[in-house]
């Protein structure tokens, strides 16, 4: 299992994390980040791939 | 015996292409060389949070893969020379180190002007050195002086207006960030500014820094006299590639590399970052250097796959490179973000709202769309990130 934290203090809502894995992280209607915080290992590659291009660095994946 | 690979460049090009490199399944020994003394951090905090609330370089470290743990960073001098020949790179502290392998992850430093007057007062923004030195003169009663009206210069205008300081902007340009924005949104982004009591001298430049040991005011082409307790100069970049003469390479605009981010097969040599010229088959494969923060990743990724292929002996992967130029910018409470080359555009249209205020703004060609700018827009871009994509 993958687990995922976003800090929101840090998170700016820029969204890049959703187009690496957008089963996991989406922008609400009010542009605000929503994410799950549990994910199947088999996605492990795509999340990682998330917490590196967030410009905030805001993303920890377990 | 396994095979080395030497990257010089302790930035996120490096530090991504060290993990490429692991990810490819390269299991040889790795060095990392950095001028600086920090472990590879996030730098564009460093002209709006980290400059405004204190540098703390510890908290702006990369979390680094575990698969790089192993990596000997070697951190602190900078390289001077190398030799592609004998495989050697020489750093200014004397060390010469071997490679099988070559990462050129240098990146970029500052452009420094050639102006009459003092240097004490000169601050330029790179480092989370240079930052801690900024810092202290960004308190109300000082005056910053910030030349050069790009990115860097704005942020660093609101990051200095939240302080206290007073700011004044002097560019030769017309607008700010005219460059990637176009005049319409540069003159909306001045407006913001100004609101905030930025005060622009555009279609200037400076003549020369007054003042005895440190500098007190400067003195522009038109006989403007500005008072100045510190000068930040935001003037574009130079790239780092002195260590590189004399291997015969092309070094006048940073370092050409193939789709691959491959610089020489026969020596392995790859390229990432702010000084690899690289082409994308989004925009025409024409070879361009993209200083945005998104490219280090992704050229790191492809590079150290590109070398783990060549020290296998192997054809790097030939597949196009075609990642999504992306820019972002926060400045007071407005928030810029951008997909594709907005610079290349021909035509501009703003498709949402006022350049003053929230606004989409469509950069074209005769190609069609080349990129998009949203004010305080963000979470409707997608749509355009996937028009260009598919470009």
């Amino acid at each position: 299992m993958v687990i995922i934290t976003v800090d929101m203090d840090k998170c700016q809502h820029y969204g890049q994390c959703c187009f690496e894995a957008d089963d996991v992280f989406a922008l609400n209607d009010d542009g605000q980040l929503e994410y799950v915080a549990e994910a199947d290992e088999s996605r492990r590659a795509d999340i990682e791939s998330a917490a590196d291009v967030c410009p905030m660095q805001a993303i920890t994946v377990k | 015996m396994a095979a080395t690979v030497l990257v010089v460049g302790a930035g996120l090009g490096g530090l991504r292409a060290a993990e490429a490199l692991r990810g490819a399944g390269f299991e040889g020994a790795i060095t990392v060389v950095g001028d600086e003394p920090a472990m590879p951090y996030n730098r564009p905090p460093l002209s709006k949070e980290a400059l405004s609330a204190g540098v703390h370089v510890a908290e702006l470290e990369f979390r680094r893969k575990p698969s790089v743990a192993d990596v000997d960073w070697r951190l602190g001098s900078p390289a001077i020379a190398s030799d592609f020949t004998a495989r050697t790179v020489t750093l200014a502290d004397g060390t010469h180190l071997s490679f099988d392998g070559l990462v050129i992850a240098s990146g970029i430093r500052p452009r420094r002007l050639p102006i009459a007057g003092p240097e004490a007062g000169r601050h330029v923004l790179r480092t989370a050195h240079d930052a801690m030195n900024l810092r202290n003169y960004l308190v109300p009663g000082r005056t910053a002086v910030i030349m050069g009206a790009g990115f860097i210069g704005c942020e660093v205008a609101a990051t200095a207006r939240g302080l206290g300081a007073e700011v004044h902007i002097v560019a030769i340009d017309e607008q700010p960030m005219v460059r990637p924005l176009g005049a319409e949104l540069g003159m909306g982004m001045r407006s913001r500014h100004e609101h905030h009591g930025v005060k622009f001298h555009l279609g200037r430049t400076v003549q020369s820094f007054l003042g005895g040991e440190h500098i007190t005011s400067v003195l522009l082409d038109d006989g403007t006299e500005l008072s100045a307790s510190v000068v930040v100069e935001a003037v574009g970049s130079v790239c780092n590639v002195e260590w590189l003469a004399g291997n015969g390479l092309d070094l006048t605009d940073g370092l050409l590399v193939d789709q691959a981010m491959v610089v020489s097969a026969e020596v392995p040599v790859v390229a990432v970052g702010d000084i690899a010229r690289h082409p994308n088959a989004l925009f025409g494969n024409v070879p361009r250097r993209i200083e945005h923060w998104n490219i280090p990743t992704e050229t790191g990724r492809r590079a150290g796959a590109s070398l783990a292929s060549l020290l296998r002996g192997e054809q790097p992967d030939q597949a196009p490179f075609a990642a999504m130029p992306s820019f972002w910018s926060d400045q007071y409470q407005y928030k810029l973000q951008s997909f594709g080359m907005p610079g290349l555009a021909t035509s501009i249209q703003i498709v949402e709202g006022t350049a003053d205020d929230a606004c989409i703004v469509e950069y074209s060609d005769e190609s069609g769309l080349v990129g998009v700018v949203g004010v305080d827009r963000t979470a409707e871009l997608a749509p355009y990130r996937k028009h260009l994509l598919e470009r």
